[in-house]
């Protein structure tokens, strides 16, 4: 509790105390006799320790042309009420106002925590190596160059390159994965991750500002400011709900009595109205919620630029993915050996023996590929023809590994093989020796991601790829893609995005779903654009209006049910602060409903809405619910 | 330019709403939020006058709630 919380407490306590008190004074008999005062001292002394400062700020603010603020509306109420006799409920309506408060405030501030604790990432300060000292100072006072120590149990103040030591790096606030990162010297290190085990010194390479922690907190911090539609409408909506329930308590105070006479009543009842005017529970609960929804995200590495983008998504009904590093792991390995005239991994060590020599990623990936198997072979010399392969001499054999127009070339017809991927041939002595197909292979976890997005209801879900068709249609169809749009030039990607869009059925959103490189347009024109795998890397963050911190798809399927989650919560609150407002209301009107009712219609709803928006921020059930 | 400025003692939520009103009614203002969640208020405006803007912008939550103190740095 801060300060001014225990300083209201106490001063609730003190109200509740002398409000009791009142009850142990005999109610008079008559009006203005000693023990009548006596009773109405008590009673005023507790309403002015529980509400003078309602009271005061009523009086300050309708000077500043407030009329309708919450101050005034309780002062109206509890003075009101004193007036037509009602001490005992006058005095109670106040204290039971300060309570709900005092207890709003309190739930706030500690929602407000939990969500800054999850998204911890800033760092309190960085040892730095100066004149051979190491000194203790603010993260943003070291430049670009310094050596910073990071010791066991400590966060990496600010990104840098490791030049001793080496460690296990907990990136869990970063990427929501509790795997340890094993980083040693020469390795890139992200701020904000926790060094566990090993002390290390790191060369600084960016300044605080813009370092990946920094980055990251900015992000979630400034996601209050895209307010969601939902949000804006109930702020819209408090501004003449108020007004009206005024205006109707006014009206019930003085035109039902002209007919019946029955004044106190009336008024009493046009009192109550007074006290459940206030919008409040409305207007903390649904930004609160939204703002739990994004603090749980963050804590999955799911991080969220606006509770609009929360609310787009969770009505997502189409989504497009980008095919390279999205659904596929973004590198070639070996997928199929077909040696015509010797074994497997005669024809794999040869080939890999002659690509040795050259840097390009399928090359690579046939030389990985060997050496996993711990093949070898001598090669003699190698030498790369651009465009077309390499030719090379491996145990005095003369080999030449390449495409189609390679084999041509050399005279030799190589045999069709209608798969999918790059096909690599080989050829031996000049004759026809087989050929490898190399492929960038799906993720693993891709299939069942895929899966969970069709059971929340993903009507459509589209790859957009440059690939040819073949290719194309085997990932989509190893990895469970409807639809495939292929062939597309860098710039076709957009317009296959638009072409979509305009397809899209009214009332659902679009999300388009790339590793940030080069689909920024595609993520911009989306309703919701998710960028994967984006730790590091500024375009992505900067484009994308979800970012995955970590490679790992499945977070597309939670990302939406949190989404879901946070939305039916704050449907669930306003739904509920409506429904209990209303019937208060209806009961008041037929002398059903009093002001204790009103009273819990006002706080009782807030503080139920908080509680409920709280739940917003826990992620846990979800992800093993996937 | 846009600037961020921290905001202590914003006890209502419906006062957040009312503040960021009169704020974006200002000359000037091109967007501007205060969020009672991050307890944070936003201000993008023309460079030229943002200065007095700013003042401007405090003032008028200064009128919703007398008891807020805007951070100005």
């Amino acid at each position: 509790m801060t300060k001014k919380q225990k300083k209201n407490l106490v001063r609730i306590i003190a109200a509740a105390v002398l409000f009791t008190g009142g009850f142990f004074v005999p109610a008079a008999e008559e009006k203005f006799s000693v023990l009548w005062f006596v009773r109405l001292a008590v009673f005023l002394a507790a309403y002015l320790t529980a509400g003078w400062d309602v009271l005061w700020k009523a009086i300050r603010n309708i000077s500043h042309g407030h009329v309708f603020d919450e101050n005034f509306l309780m002062s109206a109420a509890s003075v009101g009420a004193m007036i037509i006799g009602e001490y005992s409920e006058g005095t109670a309506v106040m204290i039971f106002y300060q309570v709900g408060e005092l207890f709003q405030s309190i739930a706030v501030g500690k929602s407000r925590k939990s969500i800054s604790d999850m998204i911890d990432l800033s760092p309190d300060y960085a040892n730095v190596e100066r004149d051979g000292e190491v000194i203790e100072v603010e993260p943003d006072e070291v430049g670009i160059g310094e050596i910073i120590v990071v010791k066991p149990g400590e966060k990496v103040p600010l990104d840098g390159v490791v030049v001793f030591g080496s460690t296990g790096l907990n990136t869990a606030a970063l990427t929501g994965e509790s795997a340890l990162r094993d980083v040693a010297a020469g390795d890139e290190v992200l701020s904000g991750s926790l060094n566990t085990n090993g002390l290390i010194k790191i060369k600084v390479t960016s300044e605080f500002c813009n370092s990946t922690a920094a980055k990251i907190l900015e992000l979630v911090e400034n996601s209050a400011e895209n307010k969601a539609k939902t949000e804006n409408f109930i702020t819209r909506f408090a501004r003449v709900y108020t007004p009206v329930v005024v205006i109707g308590a006014v009206s019930l105070g003085c035109v039902p009595p002209i007919f019946d006479g029955n004044w106190s009543d009336w008024v009493y009842r046009a009192l109550t109205f007074l006290v459940v005017s206030c919008p409040c529970a409305l207007v903390i609960s649904v930004p609160l919620s939204f703002f739990g929804g994004i603090g749980g995200a963050s804590h999955k590495g799911i991080m969220v630029k606006g509770a609009n983008y929360l609310e787009e998504l969770a009505r997502a009904k189409i989504f497009v993915f980008d095919k390279t590093g999205t659904l596929t792991k973004g590198s070639f390995g070996v997928a199929e050996i077909n040696p015509v005239g010797l074994s497997e991994e005669e024809l794999l060590t040869l080939c890999a023996s002659a690509e040795k020599v050259s840097n390009h990623p399928i090359a690579k990936s046939i030389v990985s590929a060997a050496e996993k198997r711990s093949l070898k072979a001598k090669t003699d010399s190698a030498e790369e023809i651009a465009g077309y392969g390499v030719k090379a001499v491996v145990c005095g054999k003369e080999i030449s590994v390449g495409n189609a127009r390679f084999m041509e070339k050399l005279g030799i017809k190589p045999e069709e093989t209608p798969v999918a991927g790059t096909v690599v041939h080989c050829a031996v002595d000049g004759g026809y020796a087989g050929n490898i197909v190399v492929r960038d292979e799906p993720k693993e976890n891709a299939v069942s991601a895929l899966k969970r997005l069709s059971e929340l209801g993903a009507d459509r879900k589209i790859m957009l790829t440059g690939d040819r068709k073949n290719a194309a249609e085997a990932v989509a169809k190893a990895v469970g893609i409807d639809e495939v749009v292929c062939e597309l030039l860098p710039d076709g990607k957009v317009e296959a995005v638009e072409k979509i869009y305009a397809e899209k059925p009214a009332k659902t959103a679009l999300c388009f779903v790339g590793d940030g490189m080069n689909d920024a347009p595609s993520l911009a024109r989306a309703d919701v654009g998710i960028a994967m795998g984006a730790l590091g890397s500024d375009a992505a963050i900067e484009a994308a209006d979800i970012v995955l911190m970590n490679d790992n798809i499945e977070n597309i399927p939670l990302a939406v049910k949190i989404a879901r989650k946070t939305h039916r919560i704050v449907t669930e609150n306003i739904v509920f602060a409506l429904a209990v407002k209303a019937a208060v209301l209806i009961l008041t009107v037929f002398g059903i409903g009093n002001m204790w009712a009103a009273v819990f219609a006002d706080v009782g709803v807030s503080v139920i809405a908080i509680i409920n928006a709280m739940r917003a921020m826990r992620t846990g059930n979800l992800q093993k619910s996937l | 330019m846009k600037k961020t400025f921290k905001l202590v003692d914003l006890d209502c939520a419906n006062c957040a709403a009312k503040m960021e009103d009169a704020i974006k009614k200002i000359d000037g203002v091109k967007n501007a939020t205060v969020s009672f969640i991050s307890q944070k208020m936003t201000i993008e405006a023309d460079d030229e006058r943002f200065d007095e803007i700013v003042r401007l912008a405090v003032k008028a939550c200064k009128k919703v709630e007398p008891d807020c103190e805007v951070i100005v740095k």
